[in-house]
Formats: C-alpha cells, sequence, structure tokens
C-alpha cells in the first residue's frame, strides 16, 4: 500500500514539474507570438528598414542573418565532420587526442563574447577583413565547432563495429568504409549537430555585432557589414526604438528556427526510413 | 592425409595482444574446397586465430603476429602483401548477422561496388546469382529494395554468405555463424554450406559439437591458445590420439 503512495506521489510530481516545463515554454512562446505575429506582414518580409528599424521591414536582416547562419555552417560541417572522423577513426591510441578532446570540450561550454573578442582582433582588425559576412561568418564557424564536433562523434560511436569488420572484410578500404557505411549511418547524428549550430549561431548577438557590425543596408558581398535579426532584435529593444518591430523581428525569428528544425526532423526521418 | 591441395599453411603462428599470448605455435593446412571446422572451449583462441587468416586482427590495437601464415603460397603477414586483396579473396561470415543499415539489394553490391563494378545490370545478375546460391531469392525477390534489417536473423545471416561471395572470394571463414540463430535457420546453413564447398574453400568455428561433426572434413581442436590436435573430423570424433580431444568431445569439459 505504502509502496503504491509513494509510485504515485512520484508520478504526480515529476508529471507536475514536467507540466511546469511545459507551461513555462509554451507561455514564452504565446506571449511572443501573441504580440509579434499581429506586426508580421508583407512589407515586413519584403521591405527593408528605414529610420533605423523605426518604419519598413526587415528584409535586409533576413537575409544578413540566413546568409551569414549557412556561411557559418558551410565552413563550420565540413572541418568539424572530419575533425571527428578523425578523433574517433584515426586516432585510436594515439595520447594527444585526450588533451585536444578536453579542449574542444571546454570551447564548447566558453561564453560567446570570448569568441567575438577573438574575431574581433584576429578577422576584424588583423586580417584586416572589417566588420563583414566573412568576419561573422569565420567566427561564428569556429564557435559552432565544438558542438558540431561532439555531436558527430557521439553518432560515429554509435556506429557498430561489425559495420566497420563488415565492410573491412569484403576488402573495403578504410575510406569507403568510412564514406560508404560509417558516414551514411550516422547522418543524423550529424546533421543534429548541425541544427544545434545553426541555433547557436542564429541566436548569437554579442559575438556577431563585435565581428559582422550592424549595417542594415542589404550586403551585396561577403565583406559588407550586416546585421542579423538577433542584433537587430537587441538594437530595436535597447534603444527604445520600436516595441512593435521588435516583437514583430522575435517572432519571426521563432518562426524561422521552427521551420529549420521541421525540415531537419523531415529529412532524418525520411533518410532513416529509407534504409 | 589424402592428396588436396592447400589453400593455407599455417607455420608456427604466435599471436599476442600485448603482453598476453592469446595463440602458441600454431601449424596448420588447411584444404582447398574441404571444410575445416576448428572447435575448442571458449577463450582458445579458435576465434582470434579464424581471423588471422584475413588479417581481421589488425583491427585491433596492440596485436602483434609472428610466425607464417601462407594464402596460396604467399605470405600474407609480409610487408608489402596486399590486404585489401586478400580479404577479396577470404570473406567472412560473422557470428552475429551484421548486415549495413541499406537495402537487401545495396548489402549485396557493396562488396562489388567498392571493387569497381558500375555497370547495373551486371549488378543485377550478382544480387540474383547470390540470393540463389544462399536459397533466399525466393523469400526476398520481390523486396529487393527493402531495408535487410527488416529480415528475420536466418535470413539475415543467409544475407550476409550472400554478401561475402559476391566478391567471388575463394575462402569463406565463419566465426560460429549460426549461434544466433534457431535450430531450423542453423540446419539451412548447414546444407548450404555442403553445396558451397563444391566451389569455395570453408573454415568454420563453432562451439556445436554436432556441427563440426555433421559439416566438416576436417576438424581442429584448440586448446588453451594451441592446436591440440588437427586430423579428418571421422577420426577426431571416433579415435582422437589426444585425451583432451577425447574428454572435450565427449562433453566432459569445456
Amino acid at each position: 500500500m505504502i509502496k503504491k503512495i509513494k509510485q504515485g506521489a512520484f508520478y504526480g510530481s515529476i508529471g507536475l514539474l514536467a507540466f511546469l516545463v511545459m507551461i513555462s515554454l509554451l507561455s514564452i512562446m504565446g506571449y511572443i507570438l501573441f504580440n509579434g505575429v499581429g506586426h508580421i506582414n508583407l512589407e515586413f518580409l519584403t521591405k527593408e528598414p528605414r529610420s533605423m528599424g523605426r518604419e519598413g521591414g526587415i528584409f535586409s536582416v533576413i537575409i544578413g542573418t540566413l546568409i551569414l547562419t549557412l556561411f557559418s555552417v558551410l565552413i563550420a560541417t565540413p572541418i568539424g565532420v572530419a575533425a571527428a572522423i578523425f578523433f574517433t577513426e584515426y586516432s585510436a591510441g594515439k595520447k594527444w587526442v585526450g588533451p585536444i578532446r578536453f579542449f574542444t570540450e571546454i570551447l564548447a561550454g566558453i561564453p560567446s563574447i570570448i569568441f567575438g573578442l577573438f574575431g574581433f582582433a584576429f578577422f576584424v582588425i588583423f586580417l584586416g577583413l572589417g566588420w563583414s559576412i566573412l568576419s561573422g561568418g569565420l567566427t561564428l564557424a569556429i564557435m559552432i565547432l565544438p558542438t558540431l564536433i561532439r555531436a558527430t562523434e557521439e553518432s560515429l560511436k554509435t556506429v557498430p563495429m561489425s559495420y566497420r569488420e563488415g565492410s573491412l572484410s569484403l576488402g573495403a578500404t578504410k575510406l569507403q568504409t568510412i564514406t560508404r557505411v560509417i558516414i551514411p549511418s550516422c547522418l543524423p547524428g550529424i546533421l543534429t549537430g548541425i541544427i544545434l549550430g545553426v541555433g547557436r549561431a542564429i541566436g548569437e548577438t554579442a559575438a556577431v555585432m563585435l565581428t559582422a557590425g550592424s549595417n542594415l543596408r542589404m550586403p551585396t558581398s561577403l565583406l559588407d557589414s550586416t546585421r542579423t535579426m538577433s542584433v537587430h532584435l537587441y538594437t530595436l529593444a535597447s534603444e527604445g526604438i520600436s516595441l512593435e518591430k521588435t516583437f514583430a523581428t522575435a517572432s519571426l525569428l521563432i518562426i524561422i528556427v521552427l521551420i529549420i528544425n521541421t525540415a531537419a526532423n523531415a529529412i532524418t526521418s525520411k533518410y532513416i526510413i529509407k534504409s | 592425409m589424402e592428396n588436396a591441395s592447400t589453400k593455407f599453411e599455417i607455420d608456427k603462428l604466435n599471436l599476442f595482444y600485448g603482453s598476453f599470448q592469446a595463440l602458441i605455435d600454431i601449424d596448420m593446412t588447411i584444404y582447398t574446397n574441404k571444410i575445416t571446422a576448428l572447435i575448442g572451449p571458449s577463450g582458445c583462441g579458435k576465434s582470434t586465430f579464424i581471423r588471422t587468416l584475413n588479417r581481421m586482427n589488425d583491427l585491433i590495437l596492440g596485436v602483434k603476429t609472428t610466425g607464417l601464415v601462407k594464402f596460396d603460397e604467399m605470405d600474407i603477414y609480409a610487408v608489402d602483401y596486399d590486404v585489401i586483396n586478400l580479404r577479396k579473396k577470404v570473406g567472412m561470415v560473422f557470428q552475429k548477422p551484421n548486415p549495413f543499415p541499406k537495402t537487401i539489394f545495396e548489402n549485396i553490391v557493396y562488396g562489388p561496388k567498392v571493387h569497381g563494378e558500375k555497370n547495373r545490370d551486371k549488378l543485377q545478375e550478382i544480387v540474383e546469382k547470390t540470393l540463389k546460391e544462399v536459397a533466399l531469392w525466393e523469400e526476398v525477390k520481390d523486396r529487393l529494395h527493402k531495408p535487410a534489417l527488416g529480415l528475420s536473423g536466418g535470413q539475415q545471416q543467409r544475407l550476409c554468405i550472400a554478401r561475402c561471395l559476391a566478391v567471388e572470394p575463394e575462402v569463406i571463414l565463419m566465426d560460429e555463424p549460426t549461434s544466433a540463430l534457431d535450430p531450423v535457420a542453423t540446419s539451412k546453413i548447414e546444407s548450404l554450406l555442403e553445396e558451397l564447398v563444391e566451389k569455395y574453400t570453408i573454415v568454420i568455428v563453432t562451439h556445436n559439437m554436432q556441427q563440426a561433426g555433421r559439416v566438416s572434413d576436417y576438424t581442429s581442436f584448440f586448446l588453451s591458445g594451441k592446436v591440440l590436435e588437427t586430423d579428418k573430423t571421422e577420426i577426431i570424433f571416433s579415435n582422437p590420439t589426444n585425451k583432451k580431444t577425447e574428454e572435450y568431445i565427449t562433453g566432459r569439459f569445456g
């Protein structure tokens, strides 16, 4: 009897906690969307900002955000996946891998402003790239690398040894085994890493301001400064420019992240069903 | 012994995992188009031994091998020996069926594709031929493009054998291929062995004495990293020279 009450109490309390988490998340999302979605209209989506963003839309900001994020992910993904493959497949028994992996983990936890400072000092000033998509994208790429490496490594580790053995026993080379068996079977994990990276990059504010600047005009080259939605959001709110546009920007940011996540999930599950 | 040609000639093979010696002075001959069974209690080194024949032990860190393993008169542990080519000629079937998470079709053509075969018709032909060889064709011909992991354990293991045959090996190494299967699937694979041996040389590790007795031509008895006795299977099972062999076969230890 007492066991049953304990069970019930435990079930009840974790249920309540889960409910609280859900409620707080949903109310944050709901509050922002409720205040913002009404202000998203065709003009907001397709026109460039006027008078510091008080008027007009945020088209150039949306484009800047997408380009900067895409650029950083395109740079970080091949490097991150390659590094993870090197760590798990090619460095067995090598002593220096331990420290490198340790530093990678530390990097994943370092505040983004540190990366911003580095990007500012190195890309913007030292390499003379100025405030630009290039500087910002490279900085963000470095910032999301640890996450990407970790996620890829974790998924590589879940690939059973028997797949490797099966492939090698058929006379495949190690490279063929990696590209034809190992990577395909951990693609969902790599994709998760990319999504986490996108999430981190798209939401980044401080490091982006320091490296990509906050130019409101439509960027025409990678050397142009641009403003991302997070930076725009921060500027609108902190300078009290327009509350309506702030909420609209925030809502759109949430929607874009939702779309990216849903799309990635759809790709993953489609891929899993296929294999 | 009868005058058969030899596929593998093993001479004073020793193998170390770090400081632990897993194989001690193994001498053995493996005859072409015969089934050689390796028996012995767990941990006696038979799995380690079979993995020296296609150099699968290379994957394990800290393994050191000394002695001679000759395949078709060539020392496979020679520095300039082509391991890829060896594994193409010496296929392997593992204890647990290990199809790739791909379709049935893609599993079979994996080997041929890796070795450069691109012709779609040729690949199709290979799939049909090998699946028929392992008596799986009728069961799966309508779902070649469905995931291989959807097959039953016994079907998966026959698929793995077909995948191995698709590379046209000369030797098939089998490391307890039926230990994860039910009796029906096991007997299917055993009768398959009898057909395969017409064309291939087979080495099989087994824990199942009856299986060794039923299917093999030669049997080697392993104990604590040594080969205690190798002979024709009927001799090993009826009149073994070594007392330990007799004790193991009659089930007094192991």
